[in-house]
């Protein structure tokens, strides 16, 4: 992966295939991301689930917990902070997070650079 | 002295509870600790050391908490104590102490018998040993254990779930001597033979003979007799380990052991000893009860307490070969004058026996073999008046429970962590208000388990209500909801959280609200905002595997299938290239496929008249049968025409759980159908209903529910027994648990179903007949409705692109997923298992 295209706002879909309260996974430069629409807007983050090593967060569960939008491992349930990435269950794991955002009816992803 | 370096020679159980007990009573870190272990693993949990063999693995077992101010160093076996320099010698260094603690267990002991040291000859202690038992296993037909004792019976068992032939040898007249007495010896015999375990009791092992390469082949016992065995396990019980200490110069025991007092203190006032290894004033104890009860001496010692070592409580129940076997106080009624109380149900097996004293007014021990529910009541008030009178005690559950709030302060409820009812009052009134707290609190529970029921009991004899909210979001239970939903008619999760609950859901309540809606028929499982409720394996109609590919189960009704459509399965799964697997539900599991190609697969098996399984779902799975007497001699019914009637009746029902079930034409039973949630055993009249069977982690025989039934009246009473599970058990609740929790138990429920005691059975009877026309195989109503079969794609922005991370190598001519087997994995965690956590 280029910096430029690391850079770059990728287009993915159009915002209306997106089903509310759940995810998908999406390919972008190479990189898998899981994206999710909630009430509360769009999320992005690795579909890599770290604890199982599965590419399966996007077939989470999308909730809360307190004030806290999350999505759960269908694997073994560990929750995520949707906007953070953090885990809650386990600390000091967590997931890379990436940026999202509506864009003329379509949802673009761009990824984050880490570190 | 109240502060300085403290080394602990060995990380075992005791040792580490001897870290943690003077942790948390030295919260300055006045002492500072090392820890010196031989093995490379921190401290894991000895007692359930088989749990191995069920797929526990280390960590699992694993039992080591880090704090600060202590270092564990593994793999450094200590060489020698300088007791005038005050210095541990290892093999990498020295360390110096102001206290030294022995913590150095045990080793088993190998009888010295011609043979012994022969390759395929191990002993039962560590989970290295355990390992090699498995690795050695592998393509050996035959098994022998040296000892008939608590271990041995364990071995037994390991040896048996390897899949060798398996006897076991001992000394003894009797299996477990120690524990149990000559008729309980006997009653535990039966069931252990009926495993296909043979018992050879009362003689010695002779020599042990090596075949041609040198590696065991037989067992030559005292009475001339040679047992054929590629591997042996010794168990013929353990010694102190204490070499160091005898080097040292220390007293030993006069059965050896570090000779201590009552304050665990050697004859050097700088050296304690705890756990198997310390004799106290002269007595060795093998069971870790005693062993926690000295580390806590101990820690207490060194902050300046005068805590003396108890005695010990040697009571002992346990699960062997499943069957529970209890000891505890005077079992062998060596008390001058004391009476036995002695009960035996040949038919029931079961065994018991209490010990009183002789007014008959004071417990003084018993043994219990075969059903051991009375055990917490009655250990508990060992040396105190019976609770109740000496039958009813022994008649179990009930009885139990009524008396469990009338024990005494003093009475002891945990034994494994020594516990008294009077603390427990105390926790509570500090604010444990769930077994959880009081578990984290007292520590009650936390070993072996068996006193959990009785601190439940203990919760509601203090007046404290349980939360029964389901998560956070929702604050009442699943059966509230389930009559919530059902009563005000609310079809969407969106509404009822609203008006019901909180937030935005979770993965906890978002399933059980899917689960409900389903078995109150709202129409396919993905359609609208309901899609977004189901978890992962609902959501694509196949069950996740580690790898993230799913698997795929078609259903075969009562495991009956022709030759045209076992085809067809074969013919996908080397299309797919998918894993295949014979399940234990007599149907086929195909693994491996990846979510693009579930419409593709399902295309071809739906075509080919198969329809979805449900082994993804918390649904009815299948209805196993025997061939019954359309083929077997001894078949009196025809089984296989009502499993597969039975099971197209309950297919697709949405429930709290999985359901299994099975159909047997007669009483020899093949087809298992006591393990299940309901089973059914043809008579010669008609059928025995039998329910709340279970298998998995927590087996258990289905009771006898009605005998005699006409097929209709069977019929009849599976609906109503379903449709009641279904309103009101937990989520998560198979049928076993769900009666066992039952008000009133199996009684209640007969009273319900039959007897029509709440006026519910025309409802619970409509309902079924609503779910059997309402039916509809969810697989081929996705692939006719191109909105559904959009979720199935690999990526939304590049669906052509099949998912790069599921990938394969092949294993026995099979594709299995890359990375080899889990237990190499890096970060894997413990599983939940499914035990709903309230959090707030």
């Amino acid at each position: 992966m280029t910096a430029a295209t690391a850079l770059s706002w990728v287009t993915v879909c159009p915002f209306d295939r997106l089903d509310p309260d759940r995810g998908v996974a999406a390919l972008v430069a190479g990189v898998q991301v899981a994206i999710f629409r909630t009430a509360d807007g769009l999320y992005a983050i690795d579909n890599l689930d770290p604890v199982s090593g599965a590419y399966v967060l996007s077939r989470g569960i999308v909730g809360s917990r307190g004030e806290v939008p999350t999505v759960a491992s269908p694997l073994h349930k560990q929750v995520y902070d949707l906007r953070t990435g953090d885990c809650l269950d386990l600390p000091g794991v967590s997931v890379a997070r990436h940026q999202i955002r509506c864009h003329n009816g379509m949802v673009e992803v761009r990824l984050r650079q880490e570190g | 002295m109240t502060g300085g370096n403290v080394v602990v020679i060995g990380n075992g159980m005791v040792g580490q509870r001897f870290v943690d007990a003077l942790r948390a009573r030295d919260p300055q870190q006045r002492w500072r600790v090392t820890v010196l272990a031989e093995e490379s693993r921190p401290a894991y949990d000895r007692v359930r050391l088989s749990a191995y063999f069920d797929g526990a693995d280390e960590q699992d077992l694993n039992l080591h908490t880090a704090h600060d101010g202590v270092e564990l160093r593994l793999g450094e076996p200590v060489t020698g104590v300088d007791r005038d320099r005050r210095v541990v010698t290892t093999t990498t260094g020295e360390h110096p102490y102001d206290v030294l603690v022995f913590a150095t267990g045990s080793y088993p002991f190998v009888p010295p018998v011609p043979g012994a040291d022969l390759a395929g000859v191990f002993v039962y202690r560590t989970l290295d040993d355990l390992a090699a038992i498995r690795r050695y296993a592998k393509d050996r037909r035959t098994g022998a254990v040296i000892g008939g004792g608590l271990l041995g019976l364990e071995a037994a068992n390991a040896l048996r779930l390897l899949g060798l032939t398996t006897s076991v040898v001992e000394f003894a007249p009797r299996l477990m001597p120690v524990q149990v007495d000559t008729a309980g010896g006997a009653m535990l015999r039966r069931y252990v033979e009926d495993l296909d375990v043979a018992c050879h009791l009362g003689v010695a092992t002779t020599a042990l003979r090596p075949d041609a390469d040198g590696a065991v082949a037989a067992l030559e016992l005292a009475d001339g007799a040679v047992l054929d065995a590629d591997l042996v396990v010794v168990a013929a019980g353990i010694r102190p380990r204490d070499e160091l200490a005898r080097a040292a110069g220390l007293d030993i025991g006069p059965r050896g052991g570090v000779l201590v007092d009552s304050a665990c203190r050697s004859t050097d006032e700088r050296i304690y000893a705890v756990g198997e290894c310390a004799a106290v004033d002269g007595t060795c104890y093998g069971l870790v009860a005693p062993g926690y009860a000295m580390a806590e001496v101990v820690a207490d010692r060194l902050v300046g307490g005068e805590a003396t070592f108890p005695g010990a409580d040697t009571a002992t129940k346990l699960k062997l070969l499943g069957v529970d076997v209890a000891s505890f106080g005077d079992a062998h009624g060596a008390t001058p004058g004391c009476l036995d109380v002695t009960w035996t149900d040949p038919a029931a097996r079961v065994y018991a026996k209490l010990v009183l004293s002789d007014d008959a007014a004071t417990l003084l021990g018993g043994v219990l073999v075969g059903d051991a529910s009375a055990y917490p009541t009655l250990r508990a008030s060992v040396g105190g008046p019976l609770p109740a009178a000496p039958l009813a005690l022994l008649a179990g559950d009930e009885a139990v429970g009524a008396t469990a709030g009338a024990l005494p302060a003093t009475a002891q409820v945990c034994s494994c962590n020594a516990v008294t009812r009077g603390d427990i009052d105390t926790a509570i009134a500090d604010g444990c208000a769930d077994v959880a707290a009081l578990k984290a609190c007292t520590r009650a529970g936390t070993s072996c388990g068996s006193c959990v029921p009785m601190l439940k009991q203990l919760l509601d004899a203090a007046g404290v209500v349980q939360s029964k909210a389901l998560c956070e979001h929702f604050d009442v239970s699943r059966q509230e909801l389930f009559d919530i939903v059902r009563v005000r008619g609310i079809r969407t999760f969106s509404r009822l959280i609203a008006e019901h609950g909180r937030g935005r859901g979770c993965d906890i309540c978002k399933p059980v609200v899917a689960s409900i809606l389903a078995s109150l028929g709202n129409g396919h499982i993905l359609d609208g905002e309901q899609a977004s409720l189901q978890d992962t394996n609902d959501h694509f109609l196949a069950n996740l595997q580690r790898d993230g590919s799913y698997s795929v189960v078609p259903r075969i009704p009562g495991g009956e299938i022709t030759p045209e459509k076992l085809i067809v399965i074969g013919e996908v799964a080397r299309d797919f290239n998918l894993y295949t697997k014979i399940t234990g539900g007599q149907r086929i599991d195909l693994f491996g496929a990846r979510v693009d190609q579930l419409p593709q697969i399902w295309r071809r098996l739906v075509d080919a008249g198969f329809e979805s399984g449900h082994a993804y779902g918390k649904a009815l799975r299948t209805v196993k049968s025997c061939v019954g007497s359309t083929w077997c001699r001894y078949g009196v019914q025809d089984s296989v025409g009502l499993a597969v009637a039975l099971e197209l009746r309950y297919r697709g029902l949405r429930a709290p759980h999985k359901i299994k079930s099975a159909v047997s034409g007669c009483a020899r039973e093949c087809a298992e159908a006591r393990s299940k949630d309901f089973g059914v055993i043809a008579t010669e009249t008609g059928w025995n209903l039998y329910v709340g069977g279970n298998g998995g982690f927590r087996p258990r025989h289905a009771d006898l529910f009605a005998t005699d039934l006409s097929t209709e009246a069977l019929v009849t009473l599976i609906d109503r027994f379903l449709m009641y599970y279904i309103r009101t058990a937990d989520r998560l609740q198979r049928t076993a648990a769900w009666i066992e929790a039952m008000d009133g138990g199996l009684d209640h429920l007969r009273a319900v179903i039959v007897d029509d005691s709440l006026g519910l059975c025309a409802e619970l009877d409509a309902a079924m007949a609503r779910h059997v026309v309402s039916y509809s195989d969810e697989w081929r109503d996705v692939l006719a409705d191109a909105d559904r079969l959009r979720r199935f794609t690999s990526f939304v922005n590049a669906p052509e692109v099949p998912d790069p991370s599921i990938t394969f190598v092949t294993e026995r001519g099979q594709p299995v997923p890359v990375g080899g087997h889990p237990s190499g994995a890096q970060g894997r965690q413990p599983v939940a298992l499914g035990l709903p956590e309230v959090r707030r």
